[in-house]
């Protein structure tokens, strides 16, 4: 393995980590939205605050490690992006600002009013933000980013390859944020709580599987490349994560939470992983691959010790925190 | 050339996207650095308050530290958005330096973004940690905080430092090449730059602590909880206030030999003297100093650790290598005097308290107090505005114009606007909600009630943290 190669896979692990755990966050807002009045929905934001309160700080921090590990090893590739997709950038990053103030902020509200505004802007952005996320990705992967000068400001980002993504971001995000609010509901004991996320995580999940099949058809005009690598090198992961897309429906179905965390998680990193093998050896897709883009030697090989470090300090504190967060420990004291 | 001038030359010769990018980074990251030194000091403050609390049975302490623990999740929240905003701003306006220098200048951000993982998680722990582990355990869970916001801080300081003065590169025929990352996070600027901005973050958390527990004392809040919100943080912000002047004058020190054009128009030094006067106040008109006040041999020795040695002057750096001259020197000169004022402030409190007299008795001390946070802040601004606009006009220390770092985008006025407003908007909700909690905290409802609906219960049955 080369040197860019294996600082692009410390960066993409960090993309993987990101679109699950962030991507879970993001999906609790989608039912926060969706949760009706003050006095109906009470009950489910408040299961939403226990469930994402404690870690979804920490899970913000992977997309600063993203953007860090980008510009720091693709230095050009990076600013050529950011020009290109400026838009969509900071559509994403309001969405960020707003979601991750208003959720601080309804924490600590006065009255159930500032409560509501604080919570209709949480709720909102965390839906907004993968979408925008998304349509980057399609952006990217569909070519439509050069790697020198500035590419459509507006077609770069919509156009099928990036709808369908940000479409998709959305509908991966809120299934994965259903299974596990349905699996903490279950295991604090509320049952209604319970069988309610699991009907509508069961639509989400149908819904978002039958659009990730629906997009091969116009993928193959559109981002060629891609396709092409779905079809192909990542063909494997496309299928895995149809199989553990099918397990975590069968699960919910069977009410068997606890272990559909897993298979979902496995779902959405199987469909991540499968764009990111699917684009290899391309990092902005059809203009420049990760070997070219990549920046010096000398400051990749201390990204990868800095990635190293991360793997020893950051994942034990993380499993911490998701232990407690997790399971029982936290539920009693 | 006046500066109006000077403005009018850069508007007509430089990129569409640099006057913007400008305003931008200075909206977004003077916010940003208030949140900052909050989530570089506080963890400390609150230790120091838990421990007491813990090893003391204090009870009065216990329920500060629980308080603001719960005030810092505030501000780490938006202050962990504001840091988001500026890793997505060094590539929106800063394509240039991004692009060229990206891989020179990103190992101390990653990091940073190291640091800044650790205290999340750490921060997540510690708050929900609230009666749910053994409290010692529960005590060292701050620590990591602590010392990864000191270690995050030095980071992002190191890509200061090395903009102010840049190694570990080469640029041979044109191309940047040689690149040592390592060097430029230990680069040599950046320990003293990094001490002082340490150091500022404990006067800027400190006062504005102090700050909310005098103002409590002036409404006639007498009780034993204010006086202990208000001592500690006071303590905290007397050590650094008294040690920051030697800090900074050790800072100060390299300016001569790294940075002679920022520390002439520090001076307000038009040519070269020795010994150089101290110049306090003035403004630098068509290449004159008028209204300034002028001490002679102050000015060498404070600049320059000597009696004979002066300030290299302003007119041997020609114009277009020249800073905003009067801005930098009033920044400058704001810090030093506020800095000065608040050290003088903090001999007298203790010096009196020494002599057995309690200024906390004294009106005029807590309405002083009361406005220190304030002062501190806007020292600290002034700091940040001196050293930056100093460096100007380059983004890399003599290698690369800060024109040559921006962009070509003049839509980045738009995104000004909506920044200014969604910042507003931002520092409206905090000040709102951080005012109703104190509020309720006073009419004695320690655990906040749910606000998401009327007779919301946590499913799991537990209290509301």
């Amino acid at each position: 393995m080369t040197l860019p190669l294996a600082v692009a896979a410390a960066l993409f692990v960090g993309v993987l980590a990101y679109g699950l755990f962030g991507g879970a966050d993001f999906g609790s807002g989608f039912y926060d939205l969706l949760a009706g009045g003050p006095a109906k929905g009470a009950e489910l934001r408040t299961l939403i605050d226990h469930s994402i309160g404690p870690v979804w700080e920490a899970n913000h921090v992977w997309l600063i490690y993203v953007l860090v590990m980008w510009w720091t090893a693709f230095p050009e590739s990076f600013a050529a992006a950011m020009s290109t997709l400026i838009l969509p950038f900071l559509l994403a990053l309001l969405g960020i600002v707003l979601r991750g103030a208003s959720f601080a902020f309804r924490k600590y509200s006065a009255t159930l009013g500032q409560a509501r505004v604080f919570g209709a802007f949480f709720a909102l952005s965390s839906v907004v933000t993968p979408f925008f996320f998304g349509t980057i990705a399609g952006a990217i992967a569909s070519g439509r980013v050069p790697a020198e000068g500035r590419g459509e400001l507006i077609g770069s980002w919509v156009n099928p390859t990036s709808l369908f993504g940000g479409v998709i971001a959305v509908g991966t995000c809120a299934f994965l944020g259903g299974v596990f609010l349905a699996a903490d509901a279950a295991r604090g004991g509320s049952e209604r709580l319970a069988e309610q996320l699991r009907v509508r995580t069961l639509a989400v999940g149908l819904v978002t599987g039958a659009i990730v099949f629906a997009a091969l058809v116009p993928l193959e005009r559109d981002a060629p490349t891609l396709a092409d690598g779905l079809e192909t090198q990542a063909a494997p992961l496309v299928i895995a994560s149809a199989l553990a897309g099918v397990a975590t429906l069968v699960l919910l179905v069977r009410r068997r939470y606890a272990i559909a965390r897993f298979t979902a998680v496995a779902a959405v990193a199987a469909v991540l992983l499968g764009w990111g093998v699917g684009q290899y050896p391309w990092l902005l897709v059809d203009q420049v691959t990760i070997e070219d883009a990549a920046g010096a030697d000398a400051t990749l090989a201390a990204l990868l010790v800095a990635a190293g470090l991360a793997a020893v300090l950051v994942v034990p504190a993380l499993a911490y925190l998701y232990r407690l967060t997790q399971t029982e420990a936290w539920s009693h004291h | 050339m006046g500066t109006p001038e000077l403005l009018l030359t850069a508007l007509a010769e430089d990129p569409a996207g640099l006057l913007p990018a400008r305003q931008q980074m200075a909206l977004s990251l003077g916010w940003h650095i208030v949140l900052a030194c909050f989530g570089v000091a506080f963890p400390a403050i609150i230790f120091a308050m838990h421990w007491r609390g813990i090893y003391r049975d204090d009870a009065d302490a216990l329920v500060l530290a629980q308080r603001w623990a719960k005030v810092s999740a505030v501000l780490f929240a938006i202050g962990a958005v504001s840091g988001t905003v500026l890793s997505f701003e060094m590539g929106l306006l800063w394509p240039g330096l991004m692009g060229t220098y990206g891989d020179v200048l990103g190992l101390p951000f990653a990091f940073e973004g190291l640091a800044f993982f650790l205290e999340a998680i750490f921060l997540g722990i510690y708050l929900y940690g609230w009666g749910r582990m053994p409290p010692r355990r529960h005590l060292l869970m701050i620590v990591p905080m602590a010392f990864m916001g000191i270690f995050g801080a030095f980071c992002v300081i190191a890509v200061n430092a090395w903009m102010n003065v840049p190694v570990g590169f080469d640029v041979v025929d044109g191309r940047v090449t040689n690149i040592d990352p390592w060097a430029v996070l230990l680069n040599p600027g950046a320990f003293f730059q990094f001490l002082h901005m340490w150091i500022a973050a404990y006067m800027v958390v400190g006062f504005l602590i102090a700050s909310v527990y005098a103002v409590g004392m002036l409404k006639g809040r007498r009780d034993r909880r204010h006086r202990l919100g208000f001592t500690l943080p006071f303590v905290f912000a007397s050590l650094a206030t008294i040690v920051q002047p030697v800090v900074g004058h050790l800072l100060g020190g390299r300016l001569a030999e790294t940075q002679p054009a920022k520390l002439a128009a520090f001076e307000l030094a038009t040519e070269t003297e020795s010994p150089s006067p101290l110049v306090i106040g003035g403004f630098l008109i068509d290449g004159e100093v008028r209204w300034a006040l002028e001490i002679p041999y102050l000015g060498s020795l404070f600049a320059r650790n000597s009696f004979t040695k002066g300030v290299q002057g302003l007119d041997t750096i020609p114009v277009e290598d020249q800073p905003p001259v009067n801005i930098t020197h009033w920044a400058f000169q704001s810090m030093v005097g506020i800095g000065t004022l608040l050290v003088l402030v903090v001999v007298l409190y203790w010096f009196a308290r020494w002599r057995g007299r309690d200024l906390l008795d004294h009106r005029l001390f807590l309405r002083f107090i009361s406005i220190s946070g304030v002062l501190a802040v806007i020292a600290m601004e002034a700091g940040w505005i001196a050293t930056e606009v100093g460096r100007q006009p380059w983004i890399v220390y003599g290698v690369m114009r800060t024109s040559e770092g921006a962009g070509s985008n003049s839509g980045l006025w738009w995104l000004l606007g909506i920044t200014a407003v969604v910042y507003a908007a931002m520092t409206a909700g905090a000040v709102l909600v951080l005012r109703s909690m104190a509020r309720r905290w006073r009419a004695g409802e320690e655990d906040l009630p749910s606000p998401y609906g009327p007779e919301a219960q946590l499913p799991h049955g537990s209290a509301r943290r």
